[in-house]
């Protein structure tokens, strides 16, 4: 196995060799890659695809979304290369998969983390999990039952389609629990991007909101989070992102069918690395590599 | 045709080129037929469509779910009544800002308004009407919706007012611009027969040019009202887009969600083929039929009251 797979990458390598001889006669064979899954990683997947090709241009990637589950499935089938997931594999999913076979290989190739925004007059801080799921549901209506001036809350939320609402929704309204079912408050406001509710955070003192963490402007307030009552506040940042003490962040991963091999592996080893690395910062994401960080 | 080819040769003067020109007349003829029924023939496929898509909502939602009011398409809450109070307080705010204001505008222009002030005015609000809705809509958040907030002291600017008053402008431009059009055809003979009855000038504007020019007016209305309901994304800007009851009075100065920014903001995403798209075209069909029913309805009033003043000049 181990002297197929050192041939494979030597062959890769050989490959690569000629390229950079010879670029302008694609006379070795074009490498294809399946990539598909989570639409929370789709844009960040193809950032890397389009990158990756212009380097290796012998490398063909083809990127799709749909969603976590239809990458693994598409995984567990054997119809694609590389599984996009903004989870961890289901334990039902996982013997499935030993069922057709295939042993699922982990990456963790990126973070992501929601900070909570708010008008930079506002006096409030700090707030636990619990305070922004009972605001987020309608529980809380006013910013003096958090400790804060007597003002209405004006809650704003991406749209319903976004992988950040429905992250937000499972991680902070229903607070991580499976069987809890709480719903948006109907009068949330819907924005449709984030300009829209940065904009709307900005001017309003009445307003909260939310957003990929690379999407905040630094003239905004962000709300240090703590999981529970008597536990740490924390603000978000790569490092406390990294080290796992904010609450509302999770890995994203990449999933291959057995220990990836050949221009695969090739292509998670790149991924892994600094260059790569650089691109989730630009698309508002939490690097892995601590070197890459701000 | 037939009988306009005859009538030379009736006269027995047979003309070398006739035949050709009667060849282009036929194809001219033709081609101007068939623009008339294409119109005809896209809205019927378009609505064929709509239904096609739309109808298994009935299927995959049970009705009295489609009809409830909770909108939370991805946890399956399909009720679409929210976004029909949106739609509707929203386009009636529309409607009241901008009917006043572009009939009054029009009456201006066409009756009062000097020449030169005439030739300004007219194209200068129809340049207004050929503002991209997007540029309105920054406007709108930028601008109106902060200044919404502080002058009636809302918890936010991003209302169904704000996307009202944004409306009505979109609408104005429409309103004024074919208002003013029907406002001039009125013969002036009208006018000369009004004032020498001793009317004054008001009076003949609004007993006598207003009414003689009903049709157009309520045409530009109409017209007016197509932009309001149509328009989709200064609205999805503006308004919140917060899918709540919206039938108090107080809904106007909150935040709603009408029926064409949910269709923008969730179409793109959506599964094809499941629920959540059939129903996005079921309120699509909704939209269609509203608009439908709004043209008939006026289409009559106006068919009626011609006949009425027919009847009365026989």
């Amino acid at each position: 196995m181990r002297t197929v797979r050192s041939l494979v990458l030597i062959s890769v390598l050989l490959a690569g060799c000629r390229s950079a001889s010879a670029p302008a006669a694609p006379v070795h064979p074009v490498e294809f890659i399946e990539n598909r899954g989570s639409d929370t990683l789709v844009n960040l997947a193809l950032a890397w695809a389009e990158l990756y090709q212009q380097e290796q241009p012998e490398v063909r990637i083809s990127v799709s979304g749909g969603g976590s589950g239809v990458g693994l499935t598409a995984l567990i089938n054997g119809t694609v290369d590389i599984a996009n997931a903004s989870r961890q594999i289901k334990p039902e999913e996982a013997e499935q998969a030993q069922a057709h076979g295939i042993h699922p290989t982990e990456f963790v190739v990126a973070r992501d983390a929601i900070a909570v925004i708010v008008h930079p007059a506002n006096p409030i801080g700090r707030m636990t999990l619990q305070q922004l799921s009972d605001i987020y549901s309608g529980q809380i209506k006013n910013w003096s039952e958090v400790g804060g001036e007597d003002r209405p809350i004006v809650r704003l939320s991406r749209e319903t389609n976004s992988g950040t609402h429905v992250y937000f929704l499972e991680t902070v309204v229903r607070l991580g629990q499976s069987g809890n079912h709480t719903l948006f408050s109907t009068d949330t406001l819907l924005l449709p991007s984030s300009e829209g509710i940065v904009s709307e955070v900005r001017q309003n003192p009445n307003a909260i909101g939310y957003d990929g963490l690379g999407y905040v402007p630094a003239d905004l307030k962000v709300i240090a989070v703590s999981r529970g009552e008597g536990e740490a506040y924390v603000l978000p940042s790569a490092a406390t992102v990294n080290d796992r003490s904010y609450p509302i962040a999770r890995d994203l991963y990449m999933y291959t069918a057995g220990e990836p091999t050949g221009v695969v592996n090739a292509y998670l080893e790149w991924i892994l690395g600094q260059e790569a690395q650089q691109v989730v910062r630009k698309l508002g994401f939490v690097p892995i590599l601590t070197g890459a960080q701000p | 045709m037939n009988g306009a080819a005859a009538t030379p040769t009736a006269k027995g003067q047979p003309a070398r080129p006739r035949p050709r020109r009667d060849w282009g007349e036929a194809i001219i003829t033709r081609l101007i037929q068939l623009s008339g029924y294409s119109a005809v023939v896209f809205v019927g496929l378009i609505f064929f469509f709509l239904v096609r898509e739309g109808l298994p909502a009935l299927v995959d939602v049970p009705f009295r779910d489609l009809f409830g009011t909770r909108w939370y398409p991805i946890e399956g809450y399909f009720g679409v009544v929210p976004l029909l109070t949106g739609s509707l307080v929203v386009t009636v705010g529309a409607m009241a800002i901008a009917v006043p204001f572009g009939i009054g505008t029009a009456m201006f222009i066409s009756e009062i308004a000097p020449r030169w002030a005439r030739e300004v005015l007219k194209p200068l609000v129809e340049l207004l009407g050929g503002l991209p809705s997007v540029v309105l809509g920054f406007l709108g958040i930028l601008v109106l919706s902060p200044y919404l907030r502080q002058i009636l002291d809302l918890p936010t600017g991003l209302t169904a007012l704000a996307g009202s008053l944004l409306l009505g402008g979109i609408a104005v431009p429409t309103i004024v611009s074919i208002a003013e059009d029907a406002l001039d055809a009125v013969p002036r003979s009208y006018r000369d027969a009004a004032l020498a009855l001793g009317a004054t000038p008001w009076q003949t504007m609004w007993g006598v040019t207003l009414p003689a020019a009903r049709s157009g007016v309520l045409t530009a209305v109409l017209l007016g009202m197509g932009r309001a309901v149509g328009e989709t994304m200064a609205v999805m800007m503006v308004t919140g887009n917060a899918p709540v009851l919206a039938v108090r009075l107080a809904s106007i100065v909150s935040p709603v969600r009408t029926m064409t920014a949910t269709i923008a903001a969730e179409m793109g995403e959506v599964a094809s083929g499941s629920p959540h798209y059939h129903v996005l075209f079921f309120i699509g069909m909704l939209l269609f039929v509203i608009s439908l029913l709004v043209n008939v309805i006026a289409s009559a009033v106006v068919f009626r009251q011609r006949s009425r003043a027919e009847r009365v000049l026989s």
